[in-house]
C-alpha cells in the first residue's frame, strides 16, 4: 500500500509537471497579449510604448526563460505579480478560494445527498410513478443549462419575493447566507444530483439482480437493510467514480453560476484573467484546478479499498 | 364655526404639504449610494484609461482645472465652470492660457496642491516627464501645448504654440484630472489619491470599487453622500435584476438598452429613468488601400446603399441619431443640421433612389447582378458591434455585395485593424468632449495613431486647423459643417449612426444629471444625495 502511495504521489508530480507545460505554452499559442488587450481597450497601438510595456512586464523575453521564471518561482512559493491590478498573483488568488471552495463543496454535497437517495428511491420503485417523476427530474437536470437556470431562479426570485440572491460577502443572516452560496450551489449541483442519481439507480439495479441481494432477502432482512446496507454498498462505487469526476467538471459549471450571481470565486476570476491574458493569475489558477483535480482523483482511488474490501493496493 | 375649523385644518395641510415639499427637496447629508458596475476596469487612473469604466467610478476622487456644470446636461463652452482653478484668461494673442488656482486645497494624503502638481499632470501627458504613463492615450489632446509654467504656487500658464480654443473643452473632460506630483503613476493605478469629494477606499479588481466621503473637501458641506459602492457585475442580466430587486440605487450610466429600458420601466414602474445620446458614432472603417475599395465609386456605392434609418429602427426602436461626425443637434453642438445633412449623398430620404445610384456605380466598377463583390466585414466580438454589421451585411446585399461576418476577439482587432488586416469594418468610436478638436484631429488627421483608415486629405487637415484657431463660435460651426460634410462625400468613415442609451435610477436618488453629449464627464457626484 505505502509503495503504492508513493508511486501514485511520483505520478501526480510527474502529471502536474506536463500540465505545468502545457499550461504555459497554450496559453502563449492565444493570439494578444495582454498588451494588445491594454492597447485594444485605448483604441490604438503604441508600438514604441507597446514595447516599453511588454519589457516591463517581463513578456518580450524567450518563452523557455518565462516558463522557467515562472517555476523557479512557484517552487519558492513566488506566484509572480498580476499584470492588470499589478498586486502579488497570491493576494489576488487567495481571498477567492474559500468563496469558490465552499460553492463546490455545497455543489458536490448538494449532488451526493439528492442524487444516491433518489436514485436509490428510484431503483428500489422502478417502473412506479415515482420511478418515472424522478427520471423526468434527472433528465431535466442533465439537459437544463445552469445559466438558463441560474437566471431562470435569480427572475422568479425578483418576480416573486421582489428578492435577488445576490452575493454578500458578510451575511447577516441565516437566510442572507443560504442565498449567497446555498442557491448557487444547488443551481450549479443540478445537473451533477441528476448525473449522480442516473447512475446510482443503473448500479443500484444491476446489483439488486444479484443471488445474494435474493438470499438476503430470503433470509427476512428488511427492505431498508438490503437497499442500503447490502445493494447500495456494492453499487457506490461506479457513484463515487462519476462524484470524483464531476468534482473536476464542476469549475466548468462554476464559472458560469458565478457570473450569473456575481459570486468573486475563483472560477469567475479565472475567465476575466484570460480575457485580459493576465499570464500569472490564469497559470497559477489553472495549476491550482490540475492539483484540485488530480487529487481528487487520487481520493477516489483510495475511496475505492474503503468501500470495496476485495479491492487492496498491493505490490 | 365649522367652516371656519374646516377651513383651518385645510389652511394647515396644506401648509404641511407646502413645508414637506421645502424639505424633500433640501439636500440630505449621509447615505451610501449604491451602484452596479458593467465591468472589472483594468487599474484606477483615468488618465491612462480610455474607457468611461474607470471615469465613472474614479472621477469623484479627483477635481480639474475646469469641469462642466454637472448639472447642465449638455456640455458647452458656456457650461464651463472653474474647479481647482478660480479662473482664467486668455492673453491678447490666444496663446497663453493663464489659470489663477485655488489656495488651501489638500490632497487626500494631507499635502498641499500646488502650480507644480498642475505643471506634473500635464507634463506626463505630454511625454516631458521623467516619469512615464503606462499608457497615454489623449498625447495628441496637447500636440499644440509648447508647455506649461507655474508662476508661483498658485498660477499656472499655458502656453500654445497656436491659438486653441477648445482646450478648455479637454481640460473640462472628465479624462483630465490633475494628479499629484508626489504619487508615481504605478501607484495612481491602483490607490489613487486626488483632492476630489471623495476617497479612494479599495477597488478588488472583478468584485467592488469603494469610495468614502472626503470630510477635508474644499467645497464646504459637499459631498452629501457618506461614500459609493459600485459592484462589479459583468452580466448584464443579473445587474438589471438587481437593480430593480433593489440591490442597487442606480444602473451604471448609460448602460441600459432601449429593449432593456423598456423591461425595467415594467418591473419597477417608480424608476426614473433616461435616455441621451452617447456620443458614440457606429461607422464603417475602409480599407481603402488595396482592391476593391481603392475605387472612390465603390466606396460611395457602399455608402449610399446605407439605410441609416433602419439601423435606428431596429437596435433603437427609433431613438437614435442620424448625423456626421459630429454628434447632431439639439444635443450635440457641433453637428450639421438636418437641411444640410440631407444634401450629403447617402443622407437623402429616399433610400431606393441612393440604392439605385449606388447599383449603378457598382457596375461602373465592374460589379453587377452576375458578378457580386465578396467582403469580409471585420467587427469586434461584442453585441455593440455584432449587430450593426449584420445589418450592415443585409443591406450591402442591395447592391450586389455579398459580406460575410468575421468577428475578431478585442485582443486582436485593434493589431488587425493596424496592419490593414481587413476589408469593410464596423467600428464605434466614442468621443469624449463635443469638440471638432478632439474628434477631427483623433479620427482623420493623417499620421493620427486612431485614423484606422489613413484617410489622408492635405486640403482637409488645412480647415481643420483654421476652424480649430476660429475663436468666433458661430464661423467656426460653419467650417465644422463644411469640414463635416466634406469627409462624408469622401467616405473618410461613413457614419451609420449616434447611439443613445438609457440610465435609471430610484426616485429617491436626487442630482443626478446624465450628460446629452458625452460618456466621460459627469460623474463628480459631489452633490448627489439620498432622500431617504
Amino acid at each position: 500500500m505505502f509503495a503504492y502511495l508513493v508511486r501514485r504521489l511520483f505520478l501526480m508530480l510527474v502529471t502536474l509537471f506536463g500540465i505545468s507545460i502545457v499550461i504555459f505554452f497554450l496559453l502563449r499559442i492565444v493570439p494578444g497579449n495582454i498588451v494588445d488587450i491594454l492597447f485594444a481597450a485605448a483604441g490604438y497601438v503604441d508600438p514604441a510604448d507597446k514595447v516599453d510595456l511588454e519589457k516591463q512586464l517581463g513578456i518580450d523575453q524567450p518563452l523557455v526563460v518565462q516558463y522557467l521564471h515562472w517555476i523557479g518561482g512557484l517552487l519558492h512559493g513566488d506566484l509572480g505579480y498580476s499584470y492588470v491590478s499589478e498586486k502579488p498573483a497570491l493576494q489576488e488568488i487567495l481571498p477567492r478560494i474559500p468563496i469558490t471552495a465552499r460553492l463546490a463543496g455545497l455543489a458536490l454535497l448538494f449532488s451526493a445527498s439528492i442524487g444516491i437517495p433518489l436514485g436509490v428511491i428510484s431503483a428500489v420503485k422502478q417502473g412506479s410513478r415515482i420511478d418515472y417523476a424522478l427520471r423526468v427530474v434527472s433528465l431535466s437536470g442533465l439537459s437544463l443549462p445552469s445559466f438558463w437556470l441560474g437566471l431562470l431562479v435569480l427572475t422568479a426570485s425578483v418576480a416573486m419575493f421582489g428578492q435577488m440572491p445576490i452575493f454578500n460577502p458578510n451575511p447577516q443572516s441565516l437566510g442572507e447566507a443560504f442565498a449567497t452560496y446555498c442557491i448557487p450551489a444547488m443551481v450549479v449541483g443540478f445537473r451533477s444530483s441528476a448525473l449522480t442519481m442516473r447512475i446510482t439507480r443503473s448500479s443500484m439495479l444491476e446489483v439488486l439482480r444479484q443471488d445474494y441481494i435474493r438470499t438476503a432477502r430470503a433470509k427476512g432482512a428488511s427492505d431498508a437493510a438490503v437497499n442500503y446496507h447490502h445493494a447500495l454498498k456494492n453499487a457506490i462505487l461506479p457513484v463515487i467514480t462519476v462524484i470524483g469526476i464531476e468534482a473536476a467538471f464542476l469549475i466548468g459549471g462554476l464559472i458560469v453560476t458565478e457570473t450569473v450571481f456575481n459570486i468573486p470565486g475563483v472560477a469567475r476570476f479565472l475567465v476575466e484573467a484570460i480575457r485580459w491574458r493576465d499570464y500569472p493569475i490564469v497559470q497559477n489558477l489553472v495549476m491550482l484546478i490540475a492539483v484540485v483535480v488530480v487529487s481528487a482523483n487520487f481520493i477516489v482511488d483510495m475511496l475505492y479499498a474503503v468501500f470495496d474490501p476485495r479491492i487492496r493496493y498491493t505490490d | 364655526m365649522r367652516s371656519v375649523r374646516a377651513l383651518a385644518v385645510t389652511a394647515a395641510l396644506s401648509l404641511l404639504a407646502f413645508s414637506t415639499t421645502t424639505f424633500a427637496g433640501e439636500p440630505k447629508q449621509g447615505g451610501i449610494l449604491r451602484m452596479y458596475h458593467r465591468d472589472s476596469p483594468a487599474n484606477a487612473s483615468i488618465l491612462e484609461g480610455a474607457t468611461y469604466s474607470v471615469n465613472v467610478p474614479f472621477m469623484g476622487v479627483f477635481n480639474n482645472l475646469v469641469i462642466y456644470d454637472q448639472h447642465i446636461a449638455q456640455n458647452s463652452p458656456d457650461t464651463l465652470r472653474p474647479e481647482l482653478a478660480e479662473s482664467w484668461s486668455w492673453s491678447g494673442d490666444n496663446k497663453k492660457l493663464t489659470f489663477k488656482l485655488r489656495q488651501g486645497v489638500k490632497w487626500h494624503d494631507g499635502k498641499p496642491f500646488t502650480s507644480a502638481d498642475v505643471k506634473c499632470t500635464f507634463d506626463l501627458l505630454m511625454g516631458k516627464s521623467q516619469q512615464k504613463l503606462r499608457q497615454n492615450p489623449r498625447k495628441a489632446w496637447y500636440s499644440e501645448v509648447d508647455d506649461v509654467t507655474p508662476n508661483g504656487d498658485f498660477e499656472v500658464s499655458f502656453n500654445l504654440k497656436r491659438p486653441q480654443p477648445s482646450l478648455l473643452a479637454m481640460l473640462a473632460s472628465g479624462y483630465t484630472p490633475i494628479y499629484p506630483c508626489h504619487v508615481s503613476p504605478a501607484d495612481m493605478r491602483t490607490h489613487p489619491i486626488g483632492t476630489g469629494p471623495y476617497k479612494f477606499v479599495e477597488f478588488k479588481a472583478n468584485e467592488s470599487i469603494k469610495l468614502t466621503k472626503n470630510p477635508d473637501y474644499w467645497k464646504k458641506g459637499l459631498p452629501y453622500l457618506d461614500g459609493i459602492e459600485y459592484t462589479i457585475i459583468p452580466n448584464r442580466s443579473t445587474a438589471i435584476l438587481a437593480f430593480v430587486a433593489g440591490k442597487f440605487d442606480m444602473t451604471f450610466p448609460t448602460h441600459i438598452t432601449i429593449p432593456l429600458l423598456n423591461d425595467i420601466k415594467s418591473q419597477a414602474p417608480n424608476a426614473v429613468c433616461v435616455v441621451e445620446p452617447t456620443n458614440v458614432s457606429t461607422n464603417i472603417i475602409v480599407n481603402s488601400s488595396s482592391a476593391p475599395f481603392d475605387n472612390i465609386d465603390v466606396r460611395r456605392a457602399m455608402s449610399l446603399a446605407l439605410d441609416r434609418k433602419a439601423f435606428v429602427d431596429i437596435l433603437f426602436e427609433g431613438q437614435a441619431d442620424i448625423g456626421g461626425t459630429m454628434l447632431p443637434p439639439p444635443q450635440g453642438i457641433w453637428g450639421m443640421p438636418k437641411d444640410k445633412l440631407e444634401t450629403i449623398p447617402g443622407y437623402g430620404p429616399d433610400v431606393n433612389a441612393n440604392r439605385e445610384e449606388a447599383k449603378k456605380l457598382m457596375q461602373k466598377a465592374g460589379f453587377g447582378p452576375d458578378k457580386h463583390l465578396a467582403v469580409k466585414v471585420s467587427t469586434r466580438n461584442l453585441a455593440e458591434y455584432r449587430d450593426p454589421a449584420v445589418i450592415l451585411i443585409d443591406q450591402l446585399k442591395s447592391i450586389y455585395i455579398d459580406g460575410e461576418l468575421d468577428v475578431v476577439e478585442t485582443a486582436n482587432w485593434f493589431p488587425k485593424v493596424a496592419r490593414k488586416d481587413y476589408m469593410l469594418g464596423l467600428n464605434l468610436t466614442g468621443n469624449s468632449v463635443d469638440d471638432p478638436d478632439q474628434s477631427f484631429y483623433e479620427n482623420y488627421s493623417c499620421g493620427s495613431e486612431r485614423n484606422y483608415t489613413n484617410y489622408c486629405n492635405k486640403d482637409i487637415e488645412k480647415l481643420f486647423d483654421v476652424q480649430s484657431q476660429e475663436i468666433d463660435t458661430g464661423k467656426r460651426k460653419q467650417l465644422v459643417w463644411d469640414i463635416d460634410k466634406k469627409l462624408q462625400e469622401d467616405v473618410a468613415r461613413p457614419i451609420i449612426f449616434h447611439a443613445r442609451a438609457g440610465t435609471c435610477w430610484q426616485p429617491y436618488v436626487k442630482g443626478i444629471t446624465i450628460m446629452s453629449n458625452s460618456s466621460y464627464n459627469g460623474f463628480r457626484y459631489e452633490d448627489v444625495w439620498l432622500d431617504k
